[in-house]
């Protein structure tokens, strides 16, 4: 399954990436599913709620996560995934991303930013598909990302 | 009242959205959820009974454990529940302790 975003999208969360630097940035992702493809139409910018360690840890607060998902609701959109940026890190998902993932059949999008701890670049955009079903049997598997 | 269902749960509601319950408390509904759809007992209570730490139940506005009467509040035809997984994560490493 595959991940295809418009590039227009996809330069905007790359640049949140650049604006939050030397913190992590997060967001949300609304699209539609298919058996084939998640397909990203909006994204919504979301708070880090992490600040005691935002520079390598996000959360989204759980009301910004039920406004988006009625504001898909509106507009006939599923959460289809995340992205978050990990500020001089690899664009890898890591053990926290893992541990803390819970939204099965959902995108996980990570642009690593490089910078002097000041300003920061993006550099690599990646995109994982969280697959299984229940917490023990859950992985993360790479997806192509495609720009539209 | 009606409970919303986030997209990675919907293959256990039969791909529904929302699913409409009576109930007189947010105990009910999450009750007469689970015995709609049997397969959602696993994803949002432990083994235990309770509801699972990254599983976020919403009363409209309010999350349900920062509730005076938490699970027991009692609901109307008209509120709305919505189950809602955390979404976190970061570039740091997560030891079991800080993470589970």
């Amino acid at each position: 399954m595959s991940l295809t975003i418009t590039q227009a999208l996809y330069d905007q969360l790359r640049a949140h990436g650049e604006e939050t630097y030397p913190n992590e940035c997060c967001g949300i992702m609304l699209g539609t599913a298919d058996e084939q493809n998640l397909t990203v139409s909006h994204l919504l910018r979301a708070g880090n709620t992490r600040t005691d360690s935002a520079h390598n840890r996000y959360h989204i607060a759980p009301q910004e996560l039920i406004a988006a998902q009625r504001e898909g609701r509106k507009l006939g959109l599923d959460i289809v995934g995340f992205y978050h940026s990990h500020p001089d890190h690899p664009a890898q998902w890591s053990p926290t991303d893992f541990a803390e993932a819970h939204w099965f059949g959902c995108a996980y999008v990570i642009t690593s930013v490089d910078g002097d701890k000041t300003t920061g670049t993006a550099q690599i955009t990646n995109s994982f598909l969280l697959t299984g079903t229940t917490e023990e049997d859950k992985a993360f598997a790479t997806q192509a990302l495609e720009i539209a | 009242m009606q409970i919303h269902i986030p997209t990675p749960l919907r293959a256990f509601t039969d791909k529904q959205a929302t699913v409409s319950v009576e109930a007189a408390t947010v105990t009910d509904a999450l009750t007469a959820l689970t015995t709609a759809f049997p397969a959602m007992q696993q994803h949002l209570f432990t083994p235990e009974g309770k509801l699972r730490s990254f599983v976020n139940v919403y009363l409209n506005d309010e999350d349900v454990r920062y509730l005076p009467a938490g699970e027991a509040t009692a609901t109307t035809a008209n509120d709305e529940l919505t189950i809602i997984p955390s979404i976190a994560g970061g570039s740091a490493f997560c030891c079991p302790c800080c993470c589970l």
